[in-house]
């Protein structure tokens, strides 16, 4: 099976320990390597509150990684996050085909702007201090006036 | 507003201008020309856990900010559909809020 990238989100109690939270981390790596994946990165948001109570809880400790993997391995971790009771609340998303797009796009826009700025007879790459400097607009965000409900 | 004055349809970007010619005499109101903000700060990822970048599209009823008024192009707010669909899921952004 192709290898695809997903993000998995979990919140842990918001009395989580450092240690019970790493200990969730290596259960999670052990599928994962169990299931011929890789973890591409790992990221502790630490502590947060939650947007709206889940069960009894007000805040939660947030873990965010960054698989390598099969549809298999997402839908084993899917099932064993389920059962656990240590879990409040857990999201996997696939990413890579978002970044890709998204890669894609942005090396789309950076070589015609480059381009087009050779054909001007300017150097490739914006100089500082170059045209207009920073917009004179007023900085507060009014891009909502004008509301008719 | 009276019926058949005004916004008729509401939609196109080709009324805008005749309506605000129309309402000039009524109300001199300028409305300025919306743009969608992610193709003019030349935002590619809308991202769900950027909370920041979502969070003015979320006014505080937690409904989603209709497309008419924050002006954002049909492609990025379909994106932005998609973030704050999956932030509500981990609770980064709420479903209601009364």
């Amino acid at each position: 099976m192709s290898v695809r990238q997903y993000d998995l989100v979990y919140i842990l109690p918001p009395d989580t320990s450092e240690q019970q939270a790493t200990e969730m981390h290596d259960q999670v790596a052990a599928i994962v390597s169990r299931m011929n994946g890789t973890i591409e990165k790992t990221e502790n948001w630490g502590r947060r509150k939650l947007a709206y109570e889940i069960g009894p809880h007000k805040e939660g400790v947030y873990v965010l990684e960054v698989i390598n993997g099969d549809g298999d391995l997402v839908k084993e971790i899917d099932r064993r996050l389920k059962v656990t009771d240590a879990i409040v609340r857990h999201m996997i998303v696939r990413v890579d085909e978002e970044k890709k797009v998204v890669d894609r796009t942005r090396t789309r826009r950076q070589t015609s702007s480059e381009r087009r700025r050779v054909r001007r007879g300017l150097p490739p790459v914006r100089q500082p201090g170059e045209g207009r400097s920073a917009e004179t607009e007023e900085s507060d965000d009014d891009r909502f006036d004008g509301v008719e409900v | 507003m009276p019926f058949g004055q005004g916004r008729s349809g509401g939609r196109g970007r080709g009324d805008k201008k005749k309506d605000g010619e129309k309402q000039s005499q009524r109300r001199p109101m300028f409305r300025r020309r919306k743009v969608c903000k992610f193709c003019a700060d030349k935002i590619d990822d809308i991202n769900y856990k950027d909370v920041k970048l979502i969070g003015p599209f979320v006014p505080e009823r937690g409904k989603i900010l209709p497309r008419r008024i924050s002006g954002t192009c049909a492609m990025h707010q379909r994106k932005l559909q998609t973030a704050i669909k999956r932030a509500r899921q981990i609770a980064l952004i709420p479903y209601v809020t009364d």
